[in-house]
């Protein structure tokens, strides 16, 4: 910490002096020190030392710990619950990304024409974004429950068994990214209206004259045009649905036995539930690692789609 | 031709109730199970035949709503305060002044954005111990004013760099104004648009806040709405209604705060979204 403040003091009285002459004006480096220090703190020396921690057994409350090297990653790599976890973590992020964003974008399709009930639909649609996961969670429970659930009772109604579907390892993967889908599809939609109304009518005037075909006109005028809205909305689900922790707290809490955790939640029960503090880190560094491939990937490859709209 | 598309447009218009209709469903349930007493195994679709207003006043006393809802309060505006305070402080010079110290400054707050927050946990929770702040107010603030500040200082910077004049604070530094006096007196009024949308969005997030309080907020005096809820909902299975009451309480000021203010909750996300 103190070793980046002195750092950061050295390069501003460097760049002070050169600015002085060439601008007159200095860095203003005082002004973003609070949060510089706040983030540091907070953020950034936790993440290293995370990443040092993951090189010891520490169990979370010793004083000692001792240094392991690579054992805890090769540890990680033999651990079967790491590749479930893993595989849970990229359907959540990628099955609610993908979802979300055709979802979405059929929402926005459709209350971009001039009808009735758009903005209600709007409001409705967007509600959900703005209670806590947890709360959403705990809502879709009372749906999916086995005991007096909701869904159970249409079954019922229709001569269908009940089904225990949170408690069904096969099933409530899908059903978390369900909810997360259906909380958050609301974000989608509103970032692809606002795309949409920034896109010229008269596009879509010049292929009506030559007589191209609705699916002609979304394909080679609305998407590409769309693309900048795309790879927010991507890059925004990708990153929100590979955190996921609450919603699965609230619905399985990650049962039945390691079947819908998350990287998120199965750090938490390693560090608080096994006292695998060591361990947890490490899991902690490969979350780290496979979300920033994953939303640079997405930011990269969508990126290069994006079209200049104006 | 006209005919065709009056009809087109109606299918529209009820394509769209159905799909408000479909999204309900869940209030619905959330609705008809708070009202319901506890010995009334009727089925959630259908509503209950009196309302059990005292659901209400027993989950807010047993699971301590009074005191989670008053902590949340506290730690969501003054998290909200700072977050304005430093992140547009912050975002002053980064988007003025493009030195080289400047720029990479800049680049290490976006970058922290990718950081989950989450994979420091084994060392955040052990300096929340060190430093003493275990069960603390100020540590919940202080999480969330550094987990907002990033997406904050984007916002900020952004809006300063394209719509405020750069003349007016030359014209206000020629009459001999400082610095800090030319922010506060110049720019800052001229940020009110974004710091709506900076306020509206980090409210809405560090009031739902479940992933940092769950840590550091386990003492029942710190507790903040949503700890209070996971809690009660274990120590409840067999009265789903109290946590559904519970619950519905927990989200009412949100939920008001969207309805009233809506056009900005939508104008500042397709803003602060389509540009960047």
């Amino acid at each position: 910490m103190s070793e980046l403040v002195r750092k950061a003091h050295q390069t501003v009285a460097g760049g002070r002096q050169a600015s002085l002459k060439k601008k007159g004006s200095v860095s203003l480096w005082w002004m973003y020190l609070p949060a510089l220090i706040v983030v540091s703190i907070f953020i950034i020396y936790p993440f290293f030392k995370g990443i040092q921690v993951s090189f010891t057994d520490w169990n979370g409350f010793s004083q000692t710990k001792n240094w392991v090297g690579f054992e805890q990653y090769t540890r990680m790599f033999q651990d079967p619950d790491t590749w479930l976890v893993v595989k849970n973590t990229l359907l959540y992020g990628i099955g609610s990304t993908v979802l979300q964003n055709v979802i979405g974008l059929l929402y926005a399709l459709l209350l971009n024409q001039s009808i009735k009930m758009k903005a209600l639909t709007r409001t409705v649609v967007y509600l959900p974004v703005i209670i806590s996961p947890l709360v959403m969670g705990y809502i879709w429970y009372f749906f999916f429950a086995y005991q007096n659930g909701a869904l159970n009772d249409v079954l019922l109604w229709f001569g269908l068994d009940q089904i225990n579907a949170l408690g069904n390892p096969d099933l409530n993967p899908w059903i978390i990214v369900f909810v997360n889908t259906y909380q958050f599809v609301g974000i989608a939609m509103i970032i692809y209206l606002a795309g949409l109304q920034g896109i010229s009518k008269d596009y879509y005037e010049a292929a009506n004259i030559d007589g191209a075909s609705a699916w002609q006109q979304f394909k080679n005028i609305t998407l590409p045009l769309l693309m900048p809205a795309v790879t927010i909305n991507m890059v925004l689900n990708i990153i929100g649905g590979l955190k996921l922790f609450d919603v699965i707290v609230a619905l399985t809490g990650g049962g039945p036995g390691n079947a819908s955790q998350s990287m998120s939640t199965f750090m938490y029960a390693l560090y608080f539930n096994r006292q695998d503090a060591g361990y947890a880190a490490t899991q902690g560094v490969l979350m780290a690692f496979i979300i920033l491939v994953l939303s640079l990937l997405a930011l990269i490859y969508f990126k290069r789609r994006e079209v200049d709209a104006s | 031709m006209r005919n065709q598309e009056k009809r087109k447009k109606t299918f529209w218009t009820v394509l769209a109730v159905v799909i408000s209709a479909l999204h309900l469903i869940p209030f619905y349930i959330l609705l008809t199970t708070a009202f319901k007493a506890n010995n009334d195994f009727s089925s959630k679709w259908v509503l209950p035949s009196q309302l059990e207003w005292a659901n209400f006043i027993e989950a807010w006393e047993k699971a301590s709503l009074g005191t989670a809802f008053m902590n949340t309060m506290i730690i969501t505006a003054g998290a909200a305060i700072l977050l304005i305070l430093f992140g547009s402080l912050a975002a002053y010079p980064l988007a003025r002044l493009q030195t080289k110290l400047n720029k990479f400054i800049y680049f290490l707050f976006i970058g922290i954005m990718i950081i989950p927050p989450l994979t420091a946990l084994v060392p955040l929770y052990q300096l929340v111990v060190d430093i003493g702040m275990m069960n603390t107010r100020t540590v919940a603030i202080l999480n969330n004013l550094a987990a907002f500040l990033p997406l904050t200082i984007f916002l900020y910077a952004g809006f300063i760099r394209s719509t405020v004049p750069k003349e007016l604070e030359e014209a206000a530094k020629m009459d001999g104004a400082g610095t800090l006096e030319t922010f506060f007196k110049v720019v800052f009024p001229l940020l009110k648009p974004i710091t709506a949308t900076v306020l509206i969005i980090s409210c809405v997030f560090i009031w739902n806040d479940y992933q940092f309080a769950i840590f550091f907020l386990q003492d029942k005096e710190v507790q903040t709405l949503t700890v209070a809820l996971s809690s009660f909902f274990g120590q409840n299975q067999g009265s789903m209604n109290l946590v559904a009451s519970a619950a519905l309480m927990s989200m009412l000021p949100m939920t008001a705060l969207f309805l009233f203010l809506q056009k900005y909750f939508i104008a500042g996300l397709s803003s602060g979204s389509v540009k960047g």
